[in-house]
């Protein structure tokens, strides 16, 4: 208990270091306890690429415009509405100078000019992605003399009336209270922690794969629901995309992905269709994929392409497997061949002429099937068959605490007097359902810098009382 | 022919199916950018990929899959593996292919023989010089004009031939002049009227080493441009001592006969280049010895070593010889520089040297492809 820090940081992500960096840089004496250890430092943060950021006319790392009010019509789309006007009108206001902000920590952005990136009008990239965000982040962290505490568990939270004293932190050298004027909540949500995932969705959660961190177990999370933190967000939900089965339990990333869906179809274990495999262009609807094929049987499904759709995505890290023939598939999936030739019969048969282009909503589809595709559906007749085994792949999860425009937290009984949470443990403020590319890190980087800011005023008018 | 697949010609392959579906390094280097150009990754492409690799280091440290990771991508380290293995399979003649597997003995062999070559012929031309009047700091005395322009002008020719032979398998296996673009490729080509141009100012400014602007990373989150610098010195060092040799042939056509003065251009080329060759060199062994070693395989870093102490080595024995080429044990000098040069010679064909040559042929692809 010998030292006594102005600002906790709790976490160890890009939500987690904008508010460290903010409050450093107003001269508040921060130490950030991250769960990970170095090489797997900034929890899903690594695994991200870029921020959704307004902005009235073309940048250096962005095209275009990209309105306010564009930005708050896509939010509200995304979420149905499940989200708090004043906090995302905050945040949209405040991403415009986001890459600039950053820019002074040494976070770099890719030039907006380069390539086949359709998101270059609403999202600037992180040179390198997400991990090199973090480096940089890190990195600046260190110069301004915050104190960095890696493979460091906060399993206990003294909270007294609602005005926080100390957190108790297991390290590998043993446990430790650290006591701070003010704590920063920045450990984001609970989706890798396996349990907590079974008390909602059962047995099905063991063949759920989560692909970012391990680390976002909820810890803080439940421990601040516990100390009566209001909730936020729907406890039961997560986002999830389908990714290829083969891909490691956790932190998998951006590879496992699957863009094969919408050129083939996709049967259960059981070799029946279950969902319109063409029904939107593919980054659309990704994302519903995960849940459906959470809904089949054992949470397995298969995505099965012919000679045709080979070339035309791009080609999974995992191998195809491969077949010569439908009953050779069937047998090769562990699908009963009658069913699997079947299902692919009465489709085939169901396809009706058009023609076949993959860039637009061709008119390619199927009639009479239930249920039926509707556009990019050739039939499959061209050996060889390659299949892709798909499992649902998590990426977050929805509940949080709620703040308020301080990014202070809200407890049952009024504000916290000293609590301040920022990022994936706050975002359901915002994101009460859905997703949209590049909020998360909005949401993250934007309510950090408020949080960093909060937590060391509120920290110099501890000391100056004092 | 998937059997044959060498261990890191294997690993290259699986990290770039890995790193073409992330692409997150994308607006880092070329390697990337070329590597989108492509669905699949043969050796000949993983070959041309190796060899337009700088071996800087940001996509190790931005890289979510790095070790400890399971998926365990190292691209600069894979790649620098690759790179010798390609090294090794386009010398001619082919076996001296070990040459790059063991570069020390290698140096030591060319020293070796170039001072068998060196010494006796020293010996036999002193021996009759000493019945003159030996004009101070006269090099010729020691070793006859004609017998060096010989000597140098055979040596040279070989490895020329041994170069282009080298250069003409690359092109070869890698397409060097068809560019490749697959057919699902959506962006914009960019106008460049002339790839050739392009690429030698890449080669000339190291572009890659800081093209976004900034120089490339040495260690994690440190930007530094001295790897750059001191290429530059050893280059360009390289380069004026070249130039400095060249003048001094031309002089000698027209009966200008050396030494010349300190003041004369091929020494001020040479002690300038020299001194570059010194700085450059030794910087860069320097640097070595800080640098992360998981950024390089250990094949290509003995290569790198070996090569900047033969260029150390001749830079420093060529200073010492213009500095007391007026005393009397300058014969012996000679003999020591001269047995180095043709050493440093002998292996440019066998050593670190020729990733000039199929690095600047890499970037003339690339800047092929960019302007399809």
């Amino acid at each position: 208990m010998s030292v006594r820090y102005d600002v906790a940081v709790l976490g160890g992500g890009n939500a987690a270091l904008s508010a460290a960096l903010t409050a450093a840089e107003r001269g508040a004496h921060v130490i950030v306890l991250e769960r990970a250890p170095r090489a797997f430092r900034g929890g899903n943060s690594r695994h991200t690429r870029n921020l959704r950021c307004m902005h009235a006319a073309p940048t250096d790392v962005l095209t275009d415009s990209y309105p306010e009010d564009e930005f708050m019509a896509d939010l509200l789309r995304v979420t149905g509405g499940l989200t708090d006007h004043t906090l995302a009108s905050m945040m949209i206001r405040a991403s415009a100078d986001l890459p600039r902000r950053m820019s002074r920590f040494g976070v770099r952005f890719q030039p907006s000019l380069r390539g086949t990136l359709h998101l270059g009008r609403t999202n600037a990239f992180f040179l390198g992605g997400g991990k090199a965000l973090m480096n940089s982040a890190y990195a600046a962290a260190e110069r301004l003399g915050v104190r960095i505490v890696y493979d460091a568990d906060v399993v206990g939270l003294c909270i007294r009336d609602g005005r926080f004293e100390s957190a108790e932190v297991q390290t590998p050298h043993g446990t430790e209270s650290i006591a701070a004027r003010t704590v920063v909540l920045a450990a984001g949500g609970f989706e890798s922690n396996l349990d907590w995932l079974a008390e909602i969705w059962g047995e099905a959660a063991g063949n759920f794969i989560i692909r970012g961190t391990p680390y976002n177990t909820g810890t803080v999370l439940r421990l601040m629901l516990d100390a009566g933190a209001e909730p936020v967000g729907d406890p039961s939900q997560c986002h999830a995309v389908a990714i290829d089965a083969r891909a490691p339990k956790f932190d998998g990333g951006i590879v496992t992905r699957l863009d094969s869906v919408p050129l083939g179809i996709v049967v259960n274990k059981h070799g029946d269709r279950f969902y319109d495999e063409g029904e939107d262009y593919w980054p659309k609807r990704y994302a519903i994929w995960g849940r459906l094929v959470a809904q089949q049987p054992d949470q397995i499904a298969y995505s099965i392409v012919d000679a045709k759709a080979i070339g035309r995505f791009m080609p999974s890290v995992f191998p195809p497997i491969v077949a010569g023939s439908i009953r050779e598939l069937g047998s090769a999936l562990g699908i009963s061949a009658g069913t699997l030739a079947a299902t692919i019969e009465r489709f085939n048969a169901a396809v009706r002429p058009g023609t076949f282009d993959h860039h637009t909503l061709d008119d390619c589809r199927t009639e009479g099937l239930v249920p039926n595709k509707t556009h990019w559906a050739q039939r499959l007749d061209t050996p060889p068959f390659h299949a892709y085994p798909l499992r649902p792949g998590i990426t977050f999860t929805y509940l949080g605490v709620k703040v308020d425009e301080h990014a202070r937290v809200v407890m049952k009984g009024g504000l916290a007097d000293n609590i301040f949470a920022a990022g994936e443990i706050m975002a359901g403020n915002i994101l009460g359902r859905g997703y949209v590319a590049g909020v998360g890190m909005t949401i993250g980087t934007v309510f950090g810098e408020i949080a960093g800011r909060e937590s060391s005023d509120a920290a110099g008018r501890q000391t100056s009382h004092a | 022919m998937p059997d044959m697949l060498t261990e890191v010609m294997r690993k290259a392959g699986h990290e770039m199916v890995v790193c073409n579906a992330c692409r997150y390094c994308e607006a880092y280097c070329p390697v990337f950018q070329a590597m989108e150009q492509r669905v699949t990754f043969q050796p000949a492409d993983l070959t041309y990929l190796a060899n337009l690799c700088h071996n800087c280091g940001e996509c190790l440290y931005a890289c979510q899959y790095a070790p400890p990771h399971e998926f365990n991508i190292d691209v600069p380290r894979t790649l620098s593996g690759v790179r010798v293995e390609s090294y090794e399979s386009f010398a001619w003649p082919s076996f001296a292919a070990v040459a790059f597997r063991r570069p020390w003995v290698a140096t030591l062999v060319a020293i070796a023989t170039g001072a068998l070559i060196c010494a006796p012929i020293a010996r036999t031309f002193s021996r009759a010089a000493r019945t003159f009047q030996v004009r101070e700091a006269d090099f010729y005395r020691v070793i006859p004009h004609d017998v060096m322009v010989m000597l140098f002008g055979v040596v040279s020719l070989f490895v020329v031939a041994a170069i282009a032979i080298g250069h003409r398998r690359f092109a070869t296996i890698a397409d060097l002049k068809g560019p490749r673009r697959s057919k699902d490729v959506t962006s914009p080509p960019r106008q460049d009227t002339s790839p050739r141009r392009s690429a030698t100012i890449d080669v000339l400014t190291l572009k890659h080493l800081h093209a976004t602007g900034e120089d490339c990373v040495d260690a994690e989150e440190q930007r530094r441009p001295w790897r750059r610098w001191l290429h530059h010195c050893t280059f360009y060092g390289f380069a004026l001592c070249f130039a400095s040799t060249t003048v001094a042939a031309i002089y000698h056509a027209f009966g200008w006969i050396a030494p010349y003065a300190y003041t004369s251009a091929p020494v001020v080329l040479g002690t300038v280049g020299g001194l570059g060759l010194v700085i450059g060199p030794a910087g860069l062994l320097m640097l070595d010895r800080r640098r992360d070693p998981a950024l390089t395989h250990a094949s290509e870093r003995a290569l790198g070593l070996a090569f900047l102490t033969m260029l150390l080595l001749t830079s420093v024995t060529g200073l010492l010889l213009l500095a007391l080429r007026e005393r009397p044990y300058m014969p012996t000098l000679l003999v020591l520089h001269l047995s180095i040069v043709l050493a440093l010679f002998i292996t440019f064909p066998y050593g670190k040297f020729v990733h000039g040559i199929y690095r600047g042929a890499a970037l003339l692809k690339f800047r092929r492809e960019e302007s399809v």
